[in-house]
């Protein structure tokens, strides 16, 4: 499957948005369809009519040789896409699991839009399936129809007579079978339906089972799948960069003598981006490349370098949490309610830059010729980047074409809203001024201190309590930086609230009767970036531990405390109980274990877990993971385990250890021995249980990841006595065993 | 120039002694399943054998390996270890962006081959030095034992 993300890409293109199609010797069915509202469904001939609104879109293709090719509109980077939108695909069409194959779709809004992002192509915020979910349905019910029409015609029958299973079409009263690929010629000749039907969802043999195994697992387990650092094309040369030291600064001279003196190297040129600027090092392999990055003699301009430190910016915004900010909530009379209230605890809680530190390190491939850019890449922001470039290199945008590979992790940095790597590779290739393809790779340092981080944050509590211990009054006040402001996403913030900056904290869940939520949004020079979860990624962990802090001072069970808050909220309080009953709550736990438990929704899906340590000699143990989660139709049982399993260890890697800090403007951190992640070793054994639900699928890919900080500390807080309010626990005394 | 044995071939390739044995397979030999990751033998992701030792072939120059025998994630599944391996991988649905795998499967294999029954504690003594971002480690612990199994 993996090498026809690139060889397929010329072929796709080259076709036409009519029905039926012949790429090379294989003669494909393609299936195009309208967005997403079957009522204004016009079929194929939307296009050649001039429609706009409902430009068909193009989702699945069926060759001769009975193979279903499902075009993927979203990037594969490990949260199982390909498989969720080939299982609502092979559902509606009835397809043999093993018959399905996956590519990833080239750059173009019209046909491959994001539904959830206004229409723009990307991935990102779990949206992948929630937006696909009709979309890729009817695409499989659509080509079924066309399927069984053809075989009526053929077999001289009533279309309703026949049934399709398994990927194949049979008439039981003339007992004539055939499969997909036999039906293609005729099926090519019939028009696309106009009413598509789909399946009541208690016929559903794919969607809601555990039955179908992802579709790159064998590629994946074998070496073959292709990643972008694995593209390799004639005359491609490998650019090794070296960005400048602090953020904010500039090339002021380069001796690249020595470099260029090293075999392999090419050339050496300084680029400059609306985004970033630095200087690359071209050569026949990354080796002499690296080589000769390392010999680079670089001068910087710092006048506008940004110079502060991790202390110094945590305590400007401990200081600005003392001062009153823009009002994101406002419910009841706050100020009333604390002059009223019993009793006030107050709490600061404070988490750090972070790195997303994906496995394969940032890179692209661009070659420029002509009028023209062909870019190989992971690509998550297709209309973003193709936009960035082609203004870069002064082109149309649809001049500049996406050849989709696997992208070896992501968690939000290969979707930046400036395209800041995509505009760096082509600018690369720009000053090269090579008709070759050139591959940009980031080392593992590079994408360590590049930035584009997860903002640091501080977040400031204050709670009032009746005589009772109930909760009457709730204040918090965030401070840190806009991910959404500044760039093409501006449009989001609306009266100097970022949505991002307080999501989880102006919509608590909990039922507090005077509530206020306010944000002061800073401007410093770091780059930063959603990073998986986005702002969920820190409130969830502040909030969550807080209010542990109020049940304890209120003698109260942190479970208990939850769900009388949650009676306004039945879907989060059926969850929480869910993983209470897995965990056993209410059970004593043996002496020297102890466990904390969390509740948090994000991007639509509702998410609880337990943690549970033991203390040894050798630090505290975290043992195991029960979490629940409620994220609508489970279209893929085994993807949600999964996603749940990994969003739980890359928010444990930011609780145990993780922290970009800076100091007089230098990142500290530069590769795994000091940005250190969770290791085999550390790893709890994670239980996931599935809420049943009827409901719309909301996304997976990210809403495991915030409430494994706040569960586990909350978990060291019940052996312990004492809050930790900040992150990550290795800088605040806490040993992991 | 370097002679290199290579999946029980022999090669030659030009290049630099210095240079890291990843970079000869992936760039000079197009033998990409060993992946880059850190450069520093942290991460695990470019692990291949050699003379049957996991080992991290971005810290290793061709000039120290002349002579061995060197076995990457291309032929690892022609080994009764390494396709059972591959098999409980799949099976398991181990890999989410799978970028690390090639390295995880390897240091299995070396793991499987010289124990037949790992314990917990001996698959995180063997493979806690190969990291994975997606946290797929409870599920490569599960793949680990189900190829054990499979094994016996």
């Amino acid at each position: 499957m993996s090498t026809k993300h690139i060889e397929n890409a010329s072929a796709r293109e080259a076709t036409s948005r009519r029905d039926f199609l012949k790429v090379g010797a294989v003669l494909t069915l393609a299936i195009y369809l309208p967005g997403c509202s079957p009522g204004d469904d016009k079929g194929a001939g939307a296009a050649a009519s001039g429609a706009t609104k409902f430009e068909p879109n193009a989702f699945v293709r069926i060759g001769a040789d009975n193979t279903v090719t499902v075009i993927s509109k979203h990037i594969e980077m490990g949260q199982g896409t390909y498989t969720g939108l080939a299982t609502l695909v092979a559902e509606e069409l009835d397809a043999a699991w093993s018959q399905i194959s996956v590519e990833g779709a080239p750059a173009d809004a019209k046909r491959y839009g994001n539904l959830a992002m206004g229409g723009i192509q990307g991935t990102g915020g779990s949206t992948a399936i929630a937006n696909s979910y009709e979309q890729y349905r009817q695409a499989g019910a659509a080509a079924k129809a066309m399927l069984v029409a053809a075989a009526a015609n053929r077999w001289k029958v009533a279309a309703g007579e026949i049934q399709v299973a398994g990927g194949v079409v049979s008439h039981a009263a003339s007992k004539k079978t055939a499969a997909f690929g036999d039906l293609v010629a005729d099926a090519a000749a019939l028009p696309v339906p106009t009413d598509i039907k789909l399946k009541d969802p208690k016929d559903f043999v794919y969607i809601g089972k555990a039955v179908t195994a992802r579709v790159d697992a064998r590629a994946k387990s074998t070496g073959t799948a292709k990643y972008t650092q694995d593209v390799q094309l004639p005359g491609m040369l490998t650019a090794v960069i070296m960005h400048p030291p602090r953020f904010g600064s500039k090339v002021k001279s380069v001796d690249d003598t020595k470099a260029r003196a090293i075999k392999g190297v090419v050339n050496v040129v300084t680029f400059v981006t609306p985004v970033s600027t630095g200087v690359a090092v071209l050569a026949n392999d990354f080796w002499s490349a690296k080589k000769g990055r390392d010999a680079l003699a670089v001068e910087w301009d710092e006048t506008n370098a940004f110079s502060q430190g991790s202390a110094e910016i945590m305590a400007d915004y401990r200081k600005l949490a003392k001062t009153p900010g823009a009002v994101a909530r406002n419910d009841g009379d706050v100020d009333a309610a604390f002059k009223k209230a019993a009793r006030v605890i107050e709490a600061t809680y404070e988490v750090p830059f972070l790195a997303h530190s994906s496995m394969e390190p940032l890179n692209c491939v661009v070659q420029i010729s002509e009028n023209a850019c062909e870019i190989w890449n992971g690509e998550q922001f297709q209309t973003l980047d193709q936009g960035a470039v082609a203004k870069l290199l002064g082109m149309p945008p649809e001049n500049v074409k996406f050849n989709m590979l696997f992208a070896g992790g992501s968690f939000g940095r290969r979707a930046n809203p400036l395209g800041d790597y995509v505009l760096e590779a082509a600018a690369i290739a720009k000053a090269a001024a090579t008709p070759m393809p050139v591959k940009m790779v980031w080392t593992r340092e590079e994408d360590t201190k590049g930035g584009f981080y997860r903002p640091a944050y501080v977040h400031q509590f204050k709670a009032g309590l009746d005589k009772d211990g109930t909760i009457v009054a709730w204040h918090q006040r965030i401070v840190g930086q806009s991910i959404m402001g500044g760039g093409p996403m501006q449009g989001m913030v609306q009266n100097g609230i970022d949505p991002t900056s307080v999501e989880g904290a102006a919509n608590l869940p909990y039922t507090i009767p005077n509530l206020r939520v306010e944000l002061h949004t800073t401007t410093i020079g770091v780059p930063i970036q959603w990073w998986r979860s986005v702002g969920s990624s820190h409130s969830a962990y502040a909030i969550e531990c807080f209010l542990d802090e109020l049940a304890k001072a209120t003698n109260k069970d942190p479970f208990e405390l939850r769900r009388g808050l949650l009676a306004n909220h039945p879907r989060h309080k059926a969850v929480l109980e869910l993983a209470a009953e897995k965990a056993e709550w209410s059970k004593p736990l043996a002496a020297g274990r102890t466990r904390g438990i969390a509740v948090h929704e994000s991007f639509g899906t509702v998410v609880a877990e337990v943690a549970e340590v033991t203390k040894t000699a050798a630090g505290y143990k975290l043992d195991r993971v029960v979490c629940s989660v409620d994220c609508g139709v489970a279209v893929n049982p085994n993807i949600i385990a999964m996603q749940m399993e990994s969003g739980i260890g890359y928010g444990l890697s930011a609780a145990l250890s993780g922290a970009i800090t800076l100091k007089g403007g230098l990142v500290e951190q530069s590769n795994f021995h000091q940005y250190t992640v969770l290791r085999m070793n550390q790893a709890p054994a994670i239980e996931v249980h599935i809420v049943p639900s009827t409901e719309k699928p909301t996304g997976v890919g990210e809403p495991g990841t915030p409430v494994i900080a706040p569960a586990l500390v909350n978990a060291l807080m019940a052996s312990t006595g004492k809050p930790i309010r900040a992150l990550p626990l290795s800088a605040q005394g806490i040993k992991m065993a | 120039m370097a002679a290199l044995t290579i999946n029980g071939k022999s090669v030659e390739v030009d290049v630099d002694p210095d240079m890291p044995l990843l970079w000869a397979l992936r760039d000079h030999l197009s033998m990409t399943g060993t992946k880059y990751g850190c450069g520093m033998a942290l991460c695990g992701a470019c692990t291949v054998h050699i003379d049957g030792q996991p080992s991290r072939s971005c810290s290793i120059p061709v000039s120290a390996v002349e002579g061995k025998q060197i076995t990457t994630i291309e032929t690892i599944g022609d080994s009764k270890v390494g396709a059972a391996a591959q098999e409980a991988w799949i099976t398991e649905n181990v890999a989410q962006c799978g970028y690390c795998q090639s390295g995880q499967i390897m240091s299995a294999t070396a793991l499987l081959t010289g124990n037949k029954a790992p314990t917990d504690a001996d698959i995180d003594a063997a493979m806690s030095g190969n990291i994975c971002r997606c946290a797929t480690y409870p599920r490569i612990r599960a793949a680990i034992k189900r190829a054990a199994g499979s094994l016996a």
